[in-house]
């Protein structure tokens, strides 16, 4: 076994075996995860990791997820990290657990460990047979990991590494689910109004106007926090209309002069920094070199569901039950903004809609716990779809400035990727301050933090910025902007997703230039065997014919990344036909995560990340004017539709030898790359800023 | 003003208390305890929200109260249940058309309101059906998938 200190983090800081699984009298395992259910199927596989590791069937296994009366603190379910963390220690727990038992087992029947087979939980040899339930007060879990026994090698794996079915979809497609779904006796319906932008502040509110319609019990005015309680839900969104209309704001502070995203960007203050150089500039003057610029807008998270929580106090308990990605660092921030001890705030994780990233769900669960204390009675807060596209974060805009030089033999000898961003995350509990909304609004307010992104070699803004190709000399520079015009923070793939489009986009062009193949050119520069399969099957996949080139009307388009540089590989390849828009005929890709824990559920993230990536990549953006944001509802933030779909192939490469590399977000920079490359095959029209929309490839073209 | 209204939901009769105005969905959520029609825009433009007026599909978000006086309304729960899903919900679960699963009962329900005016669709009929149905996660595939392939399970069924 390695040295304590290489174990998954999950588990240095959670070391007690008992805070991951106990043997229940039920004739059952409870297991507990901090990783938890974002529609990503991340319960079920660990459930397939748990039940593989302990030898027992899926219907003895409880699993609890993100319940911080319970659970271990995993940090956040984010960055395609729960399988790679998560699993990981999901899996040495389990296997250290059973192997303690089976030792148990051992005196129990008087037989050798060897001679002892477990299935469904039984502990059998020709001499007998016992159970973890049999045993369960004779083996102490209440004590640290030791290292002591090794997992399952792969070969033995009859559960892991197959199909399982998704253990919550039957219930989401018959009746109740979701956090959005729960009550309890006496529960009002709350709904919050929000300032018209960031930075104002309520002048004035007739409250009593509000207090006095059908139906209102409570409303919550705290500084320029508005908070409604209503006995139904359509009387509290009668009395949040009511509110709109009454309330008094301060003057906006004013957006930037709307336009071009290059510029919007270049015009904020930064503060610049080399965040990656490797090599020495070449010597004398290359053979070639080429520049280009690379931008992307800011993009909502858009969740189909809104932001929504529950909170009661009662007998001095807050409970939260919140669909947020990270329960121990949202406890830890509402205490501090509630004032109480942190032992008395406990967050249930329930599922939400989809957030791919940090949405309205901890913001939401603050205005809950507030609306709950001051009526005394249970709250369920929905935000309202304006709440969820203007007040969830967007994911930051960017610009990239590529610079590349290519030597004699028509090889890269130097990079330089220099972009200009905001932070990529500004969850609550990341860095000092509280990062929630109604803290920010309430009297007296919790300031906003000052933004810090997440550094290298994950990277936030600079995600990815580094190219996963052979370069002698590369350096990545990072223009930060601190102050931002609207609230950003993590959105699936952070930076990765404009980095990866900008470097494989250049590749392509570059490789045009010099009339070499787009996928040829990228395998001149890769030595890393896995990076080589992807893209190789991918092309495969697809048909890719080397040289072909567009008939003005379809094209093929490649992109490559390995998600983090230290995540799961993907190649993809999209095929378009443009007419007065981009439609998007095909998609493959071709994913190596490592070892697969469910192939199925790994083909559904794959699938999703690339249907998403169309979306972002084809049509969407925030939109703004002098005043405030105006992208407040689906008519004025379009996203893809189940009339522009493609049709999608996943090709997975499985290393069940390796460990799991996380992938949920591996997709999304590559599909991007290969629509713009695609576009370049089918018309020799080269789009380097997104969205590729048709009123941008009509103003390209005249 | 709040008045009695009563209503046809999943076959039987029900009595409400409510302004006329009241958006379906919340009637059918909080007093009949009918969760698995979700709340997405309040606007109509998702589909999560979509159930059945007299076997066609409508957003209950914006269809007020009064409107549904002397029809039949269906959710998802008058398909079947966890434990003895209808088609379309069968379909769904062996595919595993979900990710997060927020948006998919609107889906279901559009394409029930397909299949009982069209039991044979064609890949563009079920397309267009879903017009008005957005999915964020991206389960699109799978979703038409499901539906083909419960058009083709009830075929081989008759």
């Amino acid at each position: 076994m390695s040295a304590p200190k290489a174990l998954p983090q999950s588990l240095q800081t959670n070391p007690l075996l008992s805070t991951w699984v106990r043997i229940l009298a039920d004739h059952t395992v409870q297991v507990f995860s901090g990783k938890v259910e974002l529609g990503q199927g991340i319960v079920t596989a660990m459930a397939q990791i748990a039940a593989e590791e302990l030898d027992i069937g899926f219907d003895q296994l409880r699993i609890t997820s993100g319940d911080t009366r319970v659970s271990p603190d995993e940090w956040y379910t984010a960055g395609s990290q729960s399988i790679e963390v998560g699993g990981a220690a999901m899996r040495l727990v389990c296997a250290e657990v059973r192997s303690l038992f089976l030792a148990q087992a051992a005196i129990q029947l008087g037989e050798n460990v060897q001679n002892i087979s477990v299935h469904r939980g039984q502990f059998s040899s020709a001499k007998g047979s016992t159970s973890y339930w049999e045993m369960r007060d004779l083996v102490d879990l209440g004590r640290a990991f030791s290292a002591s026994a090794t997992p399952k090698s792969h070969g033995l794996h009859a559960v892991v590494g197959r199909p399982a079915a998704r253990l919550d979809i039957a219930a989401k497609v018959s009746g109740a689910a979701f956090v959005q779904d729960m009550e309890l006796p006496g529960m009002l319906f709350g709904r919050i109004l929000r300032p018209p932008t960031l930075g104002t502040t309520l002048l004035s509110l007739d409250a009593e106007q509000i207090r006095k319609m059908p139906g209102v019990a409570h409303v919550l005015v705290s500084g320029s926090f508005v908070g409604i309680a209503a006995l139904r839900e359509e009387q509290a969104l009668k009395a949040l209309e009511k509110a709109r209309s009454l309330a008094r704001w301060s003057e906006a502070p004013g957006m930037p002069e709307p336009g071009d995203i290059a510029e919007v960007l270049r015009h904020l203050p930064s503060t610049r920094a080399v965040t990656y150089s490797q090599g020495d500039e070449p010597s004398g003057r290359a053979d070639k070199g080429f520049t280009a610029s690379y931008s992307r807008p800011y993009l909502a998270h858009a969740s189909i569901g809104t932001s929504s929580a529950l909170a009661q106090l009662e007998a001095g308990q807050l409970t939260i039950w919140s669909h947020t990605q990270g329960p121990h660092h949202l406890r830890a921030q509402i205490a501090k903004v509630m004032q109480m001890p942190l032992e008395a705030v406990n967050i249930i994780h329930r599922d939400g809609a989809g957030c791919y990233g940090h949405n309205g769900a901890d913001d939401v669960a603050l205005d809950a716990a507030l609306l709950a204390r001051a009526c005394a009675q249970p709250v369920l807060v929905v935000w309202t779809r304006e709440d969820e596209l203007v007040w969830s974060p967007s994911g930051s805009a960017m610009l990239v400035e590529m610079k590349a030089s290519l030597d004699a033999n028509q090889q890269l000898s130097a990079w330089s990727h220099e972009l200009w961003s905001h932070t990529h995350i500004k969850r609550p509990g990341w860095a000092e301050g509280v990062n929630l909304l109604a803290a920010w609004h309430m009297d007296p307010p919790h300031p906003v933090p000052p933004a810090k992104d997440m550094p290298l070699p994950a990277g936030g803004g600079d995600r990815n910025a580094i190219p996963l190709y052979n370069i002698p000399r590369v350096e990545v520079v990072y223009n930060f902007i601190a102050d931002m015009p609207l609230r950003v923070s993590a959105l699936r793939t952070l930076g990765a997703q404009t980095n990866v489009f900008a470097i494989e986009s250049f590749l392509d062009e570059i490789a045009s230039e010099v009339g070499i193949d787009p996928v040829e050119f990228r395998l001149r520069h890769q030595s890393d065997p896995r990076a080589r399969a992807v893209i190789e099957a991918a092309a495969k996949a697809a048909g890719w014919r080397t040289g072909a080139i567009g008939d003005e009307a379809r094209g093929m388009g490649m992109g490559f990344s390995r998600y983090k540089n230290m995540s799961a590989y993907c190649a993809v390849v999209t095929e378009i036909e443009v007419t007065q828009s981009i439609r998007v005929l095909r998609a493959v890709a071709a994913v190596d995560a490592g070892q697969i824990v469910n192939p199925d559920g790994l083909r559904n993230q794959i699938e999703g990340g690339i249907l998403q990536a169309i979306s972002w990549t084809l049509k969407e953006a925030m939109h703004w004017d002098r005043e405030r944001l105006t992208s407040r509802s689906w008519e004025d933030y379009p996203i893809l539709r189940f009339d522009e779909v493609p049709a999608i192939e996943v090709v997975l490469i499985d290393r069940p030898d390796l460990p799991g590399l996380g992938a949920g977000e591996c997709a999304a920079g590559p599909t991007s790359a290969a629509l713009g490359n695609a576009l370049f095959q089918a018309m020799g029209l080269r789009m380097r800023d997104l969205p590729l929309t048709p009123e941008r490839i009509a103003r390209a073209l005249a | 003003m709040s008045e009695q209204f009563n209503l046809h939901v999943n076959g039987k009769p029900h009595q409400v208390q409510a302004e006329g105005s009241t958006p379906l969905l919340y009637i059918l959520r909080n007093d009949l305890k009918l969760k698995g029609t979700r709340f997405g825009c309040g606007a109509g433009h998702c589909g999560a929200c979509t159930v059945l007026l007299d076997n066609k599909a409508v957003q209950s978000c914006d269809t007020p109260l009064w409107s549904v006086v002397g029809h039949q309304v269906s959710t998802i729960e008058s398909l079947g249940d966890a434990k003895a899903p209808g088609r379309l919900q069968k379909a769904f679960i062996e595919m595993q058309a979900a990710q997060c699963g927020y948006c998919i009962n609107g889906i279901i329900m559009a394409a029930e309101a397909l299949l009982r005016a069209n039991p044979d669709p064609s890949d563009a009929d079920i397309v267009a059906a879903l017009e008005r149905n957005l999915c964020r996660c991206g389960t699109h595939v799978r979703v038409l998938q499901a539906i083909q392939h419960a058009v083709r399970s009830t075929g081989a069924a008759q």
